[in-house]
């Protein structure tokens, strides 16, 4: 699926919405990141490990929580944009934890049937 | 039951089945009634009024019915014609054509298959078309029956395949028992169908019926396909033959509507000028001579094809199958040329479903849009399948596959050797092995994930059969399209295609009817790829499938939910600022979890599954696969990722 870097938007966020990117932020805890992805339907497009689907693969070693944030906020393809009424900053860190949990997939000559 | 209730009848029947010869006749009658039609339950006794009737010895003129019935030469004419198989749910209102079916017509050519739904009769119709190359006979019920069949019929009519659809009636009203009889009888029961269906007529003597049902399967098999239909009146087909049956017209041989050559040429000069030429191709290749001329039409023009996937066009592992780079492809063109592309628009234009709707062509200024395509020999107004106008150059009327190769010519005889176009087809042929090594990277995401991912089910039904003559029944759509970006399509009747008009339900009765005709062609392995939704609105075919034998492998892609719809109730929470996480309300199949092998077992059918863990799921199918070779179908529940 082909979409459009954010490139104005990651630039305006990490001027004007520091908190995810800080260093002191209170790190994201995956299973409660799993239940969020799986309750808001984020793993419907992008598959419950993140794998890709309707939506692009986010995991394994997903971008940051902050570049997720300024994504799913404004998003620029046909994602449907999330606010940060439904899904604060805090669910997005623990979103991030969890994908960033996902281990990577075997290796494609490992896999006889895609061989 | 109504039919038992009239004296006139029941006494007929009885005296028939106390006779040697038809005790079918009785069962197909008994079973006939609709339930609808049920008046007192089966276990009540019956009426003193009945005991009585029943026991008068016949009236003689219920015996007067020897020698020829009008439905006997409505068998007479269906034989003319190379129809093998009636589907039917029985309905009163074709109980005459239904009884001389099975027995005058020895149930051969056609053979009556039966349905539990008339949308599966249909619907089979649909696959089998797809497959065999020619239609099949549906034959419904008056009113309530067509009313079944109606979503069927559109799938079919948007996806211009031939069905021949029989529509019981019974017009002459002193002709009508009371009651129920009325209510399945229609002045025009065909106009319940009419905005779909190409032709259709309501035959009131046999050399009408005769010229009319040739004339529907010649008009249903002249490209465009489509669905026609014949209004079988009741009262004419249970009456005797009187005088000498009619003459049925010779059927003709049949040739496609073919594109102006004129044009074509000018086509091919377009094509073999162009810097960049694309083919975008969707629903145009029924034969493997067309598929030939297809492959000969990207090579000698060095331009990459996208399959939209409406039929299978084009090997998917060929090395000009641009499909999986198709944005890229549009977006570096100078001319395209899109046969039988049923959604123009929507394949060059990137439309978002956002707030402010907004399109982009992808085809830069200044290029060239070529259709070659028979859409506009068959539109009509009302419901709006013919999709949105789409602008083109060259506009050519004409069947795709039969104007191929006319087109075909034109570049061989326009079309010299040059090193650019060599070039461009080695360089394409670099892109789509890059672009075949891309998929088989993204099926490993997830691969060993639960719920099941979708590239790995798909890739576990493959390696079960990919050594036998398999073929794909369904749409991939809801797949992620995993099979043609991995799998080895080579022969048109390896896909077929999805439904055309997504009415949901068409996967399972379409696989049956697909089925069917792989079974008559000897040796083939149809598989499906069913989603839980489409099979909840058609389980019946179930139960068709065991009763008629018919081989074929489902596996059900249980997501659990109509998982399309709730990306579209998220869309929407997300555009009226709502949660999102409600969106599962009205859209999920969960609490309780359907049990698919238990749904399949309970109609005969050989089943296995929830299987969750996607080590299990190779043997599970290695089981199903087995029972398929053995002539049965066989159904396993997978436990998916959404798509
Ligand atoms: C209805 C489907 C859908 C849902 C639900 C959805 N996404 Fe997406 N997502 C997409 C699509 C499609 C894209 C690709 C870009 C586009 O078209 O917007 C995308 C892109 C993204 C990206 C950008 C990835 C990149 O590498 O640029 C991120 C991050 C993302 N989604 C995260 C999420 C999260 C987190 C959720 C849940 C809160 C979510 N998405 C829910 C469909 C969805």
């Amino acid at each position: 699926m082909k979409h459009r870097t954010p490139w104005l938007a990651l630039l305006v966020a990490a001027i004007c919405a520091p908190a995810l990117a800080r260093a002191d932020a209170a790190p994201g805890e995956p299973g409660r990141g799993f239940t969020a992805f799986v309750e808001l339907g984020c793993s419907g497009c992008h598959g419950t490990v993140g794998q890709g689907g309707p939506g692009l693969r986010l995991a394994p070693q997903p971008i940051s929580a902050q570049a997720i944030a300024i994504y799913i906020r404004n998003p620029t393809g046909v994602m449907p944009p999330f606010t940060s009424a439904e899904l604060s900053d805090a669910t997005i860190i623990d979103i991030q934890a969890y994908l960033a949990s996902v281990k990577p997939p075997p290796k494609l000559a490992d896999i006889p049937l895609l061989n | 039951m109504a039919d038992r209730l009239d004296m006139k009848r029941r006494g007929l029947f009885g005296a028939v089945a106390a006779g040697a010869t038809a005790i079918a006749a009785t069962g197909a009658t008994t079973k006939g009634a609709r339930a609808a039609e049920s008046a007192p339950p089966p276990a009540a006794p019956p009426s003193a009024a009945v005991k009585a009737a029943e026991a008068q010895p016949l009236a003689p003129r219920e015996m007067a019915l020897v020698g020829k019935s009008c439905s006997d030469f409505m068998v007479d004419v269906m034989k003319s014609l190379p129809v093998d198989y009636i589907t039917t749910m029985p309905g009163s209102t074709f109980r005459g054509l239904h009884e001389s079916i099975i027995n005058y017509g020895n149930n051969k050519s056609p053979e009556l298959l039966t349905c539990l739904h008339e949308e599966v009769a249909v619907g089979m119709g649909h696959g089998y078309a797809k497959v065999a190359g020619k239609p099949l006979a549906a034959l419904v019920h008056g009113v309530v029956g067509v009313q079944h069949a109606s979503m069927a019929i559109y799938n079919a009519w948007a996806d211009r395949v031939p069905v021949i659809v029989m529509i019981g009636n019974t017009l002459a009203l002193e002709e009508r028992r009371p009651g129920v009889e009325w209510t399945h009888s229609a002045q025009d029961n065909a106009a319940l169908i009419r905005d779909f269906t190409k032709w259709d007529d309501m035959p009131v003597s046999l050399p009408h019926f005769a010229e009319s049902t040739v004339r529907a399967w010649r008009i249903a098999m002249t490209p465009p396909y489509a669905p026609t239909a014949i209004v079988v009146d009741g009262a004419l087909a249970e009456n005797p033959v009187h005088d000498e049956p009619a003459a049925i017209p010779r059927l003709a041989r049949l040739s496609a509507p073919v594109g102006d050559p004129a044009a074509l040429t000018e086509a091919a000069k377009l094509l073999a000028d162009a810097q960049s030429p694309v083919i975008m191709v969707d629903c145009a290749v029924r034969t493997a001579a067309g598929m030939a001329d297809l492959v000969a039409i990207a090579e000698v023009l060095g331009a990459p094809v996208i399959d939209k996937g409406g039929r299978m066009n084009f090997p998917s592992r060929h090395p000009l199958n641009g499909t999986q780079r198709a944005g890229a492809l549009l977006r570096g063109a100078d001319v395209v040329i899109g046969i039988e592309v049923a959604d123009l628009y929507g394949a060059v234009n990137n439309y978002r479903d956002v707030i402010h709707r907004d399109a982009t062509p992808m085809m830069k200024p200044g290029s060239k849009l070529i259709s070659l395509s028979a859409a506009d020999l068959l539109i009509k107004a009302n419901l709006q399948d013919f999709q949105r106008y789409q602008p083109v150059d060259l506009a050519i009327s004409g069947d795709g596959e039969a104007s191929l190769p006319l087109l075909l010519d034109a570049l061989r005889r326009g079309v010299g050797r040059s090193d650019a176009r060599e070039a461009r087809a080695k360089a394409l042929a670099d892109a789509a092995r890059q672009a075949h090594d891309r998929s088989r990277q993204a099926a490993t995401y997830g691969w060993d994930a639960t719920p099941i991912s979708v590239a790995r089910l798909c890739m576990e039904v493959y390696a079960q059969v990919r050594d036998d003559d398999w073929a794909l029944t369904t749409g991939q759509g809801f797949q992620s399209n995993w099979p043609s970006r991995l799998w080895d399509f080579t022969k048109p009747y390896q896909h077929i295609g999805d439904s055309g008009g997504y009415g949901v339900g068409y996967s399972p009765v379409s696989s049956a009817g697909a089925a069917l005709a792989h079974r008559d062609a000897g040796g083939r392995v149809p598989v499906a790829i069913i989603g839980d939704g489409e099979l909840m609105c058609a389980p019946t075919a179930l139960w068709t499938l065991a009763h008629h034998r018919i081989p074929l492998l489902m596996v059900v892609h249980n997501n659990r939910a109509y998982h399309q719809e709730v990306m579209h109730v998220e869309r929407m929470a997300a555009r009226h600022g709502r949660p999102t996480a409600r969106a599962t309300i009205g859209t999920v199949m969960t609490d309780p979890n359907i049990d698919f092998a238990k749904l399949a077992a309970s109609m005969g059918v050989w089943s296995i599954g929830p299987i969750e863990d996607p080590a299990a799921l190779g043997p599970a199918l290695k089981q199903a696969v087995a029972m398929v070779k053995s002539g049965h179908p066989a159904l396993v529940d997978v436990v998916s990722q959404a798509r």
